[in-house]
């Protein structure tokens, strides 16, 4: 190997480092809570008191972290941290739907999967607005979307961290979500909102 | 116990301490030191048949090792390495040595003999730990999850029962029967100072017993590797006078303490009307979720997170806001709550004694 050579793989080497993938948000956002006074289409919720209103709610427009690999993979795991898993599974439906097929009966668009988690639905989803921070909620829908192969291939998660029964999220096929002529879901009144729980859990203004 | 236990038991000391210092200096946050964590001093009978045990393999190994360099040095003394040139001798091939024949029949005969003795006391060892009597006796279950330790203590009436986590208190001198239980993978609990290793296995229940004769805190460690933080998967076992053990365990019966006025009483609200009650149990409250440690009495304890933080209002702070900066891959997602929120909340959990 000449000087000349050695200088090009040098260069090439000092070039690498300029490659630049996606920005990654390692700290968690502080005061960022969903909004606790949402619509709410069902009266469960996680937890039997009424969501604390934490801090000041960021715009929900424009987060979007579909192509962001690493929010991807933080909403893998939040999916199995707030038990989105104990009723989905691993997308494949349990006593909720499945999330991996052509199916969505609320909308396959990101903000339709958002409010789904933040507004509940009816028949079992619980409204989980006030709880999860908005950002990992946007981390979450990602992740929902890859199930059914929505996500580029260089996004979605190509491996779990435990034993899983599906292949990983950036091998499947992207599904094709079949229109459907659902009605749309009645909010509850926020009155009827309140579990009954809620009312000797917490009494201060919020 | 059997030979190969007892080694395995040993062999990783050093190892251990050696990446347990690392792991701690690279965290940059010191758990509190109870104490050596040393399978040879030992505060109780197991923990003593274990050390003698270990004591018999070591003095038995050593003469055997002894001996052998010493025939070696011998032999090449007496027979120091032919001249290149000269032809090999061969005459030796062609008569029986009397001599090395006997030598050998010796050697295999003393190796045999001395296997015996070892496999003889392992026996020994395994029966004498399982004649630990058992009259009045601390039951206790735990159960093993990615990464933290699950204990409940059983008490009749079932009303006695009570749940706590990655803390286990005993009385001084009174036999302790823990039933073994895993959640998700293999787990093992070890205590050194105290007991040898048992293994908790999904699906299978497995019982340990130990006592401890000398109060002290002894440090256990999970000892099968169960994933990412396996090594930050450490409890305590604080052994008191049977008084002080009481005094402890009518306390752990009691509901957590009700907030007084101030941010502690805004901390329990944040508590419910935040993800914490989602995991979290803390009783006589609504919070009742198993999936994370019950935090009835959390402020009482020692550490946060399995022994992986000194139980403080500032690293309470900090692993509420990010646990996965201090124990990557914890199975808890960070907080986004408001600074002073958090400083509520702390200031309640704290509180519960």
């Amino acid at each position: 190997m000449n000087a000349w050579q050695l200088a090009l793989v040098l260069a090439a080497a000092a070039a690498l480092t300029g490659c630049y993938r996606e920005k990654r948000e390692f700290q968690p956002a502080t005061g960022a809570a969903s909004a606790a006074d949402t619509t709410r289409m069902t009266r469960i919720h996680p937890g039997p008191g009424e969501p604390v209103q934490s801090g000041s709610m960021p715009h929900a427009e424009g987060q979007r972290d579909d192509e962001n690999a690493f929010a991807v993979n933080q909403g893998k795991r939040l999916f199995r941290w707030y038990n989105c898993s104990g009723c989905h599974a691993q997308g494949g439906g349990n006593m909720g739907p499945p999330l991996m097929d052509d199916k969505w009966l609320y909308g396959h668009a990101p903000a339709a999967i958002y409010a789904t988690i933040v507004e509940g639905r009816p028949n079992g989803m619980p409204a989980f607005g006030g709880r999860i921070p908005e950002d990992q909620l946007w981390q979450i829908v990602a992740y929902v979307r890859s199930l059914s192969g929505q996500l580029r291939k260089d996004v979605a998660p190509s491996r779990s961290d435990g034993m899983a029964g599906a292949p990983p999220e950036n091998v499947r096929d992207e599904e094709r979500p079949i229109a459907r002529a659902d009605p749309q879901p009645k909010p509850v009144e926020p009155a009827q909102a309140a579990s009954p729980a809620a009312s000797a859990a917490s009494g201060a203004p919020r | 116990m059997s030979i190969r236990t007892t080694f395995a038991k040993t062999m990783p000391i050093g190892i251990g301490a050696a990446l347990c210092v690392t792991g701690v200096l690279a965290q940059g946050t010191v758990p509190l030191a109870p104490g050596p964590h040393d399978a040879l001093a030992a505060a109780g009978p197991q923990a003593a048949q274990i050390g003698q045990l270990w004591n018999l393999f070591l003095a038995i190994c050593t003469a055997v090792f002894v001996a052998i360099l010493a025939a070696l040095g011998w032999a090449l003394r007496r027979a120091p390495r032919a001249n290149r040139d000269s032809a090999p001798d061969l005459s030796m091939t062609h008569r029986h040595e009397g001599g090395p024949y006997r030598s050998v029949v010796l050697a295999v005969a003393a190796s045999t003999a001395l296997l015996l003795l070892l496999v003889v006391a392992s026996v020994w060892t395994d029966r004498a730990l399982a004649r630990l009597p058992l009259e009045h006796a601390v039951n206790l279950q735990v159960t093993g999850h990615q990464w933290w330790w699950e204990i409940r203590y059983e008490g009749s009436p079932e009303s006695q029962t009570f749940t706590t986590a990655n803390e286990l208190h005993v009385p001084v001198g009174r036999p302790v029967v823990i039933r073994l239980l895993a959640d998700d993978v293999i787990h093992s609990l070890w205590v050194p100072n105290l007991s040898g290793k048992k293994d908790l296995i999904p699906g299978r229940t497995a019982t340990v017993t130990f006592q401890a004769d000398r109060p002290g805190i002894y440090r256990g460690q999970c000892a099968e590797f169960c994933g990412f933080q396996h090594a930050f998967m450490a409890f305590e076992v604080i052994a008191d006078p049977p008084d002080r053990y009481e005094a402890w365990a009518a306390l752990q019966r009691q509901e957590a303490s009700e907030p007084g006025e101030g941010p502690a009483r805004r901390g329990k609200e944040i508590f419910l009307g935040s993800t914490c009650v989602m995991c979290h149990a803390i009783q006589g409250t609504d919070a009742s979720a198993l999936r994370g440690p019950d935090l009835t009495h959390v402020g009482g304890r020692t550490t946060l997170a399995s022994g992986t933080l000194p139980n403080t209002d500032e690293d309470m702070k900090r692993w509420i806001r990010n646990p996965q900066q201090l124990k990557p891959g914890v199975n808890m997602p960070a907080s986004s709550l408001a600074d002073a929120d958090l400083q509520a909340l702390v200031a309640y959990l704290r509180g519960l004694k």
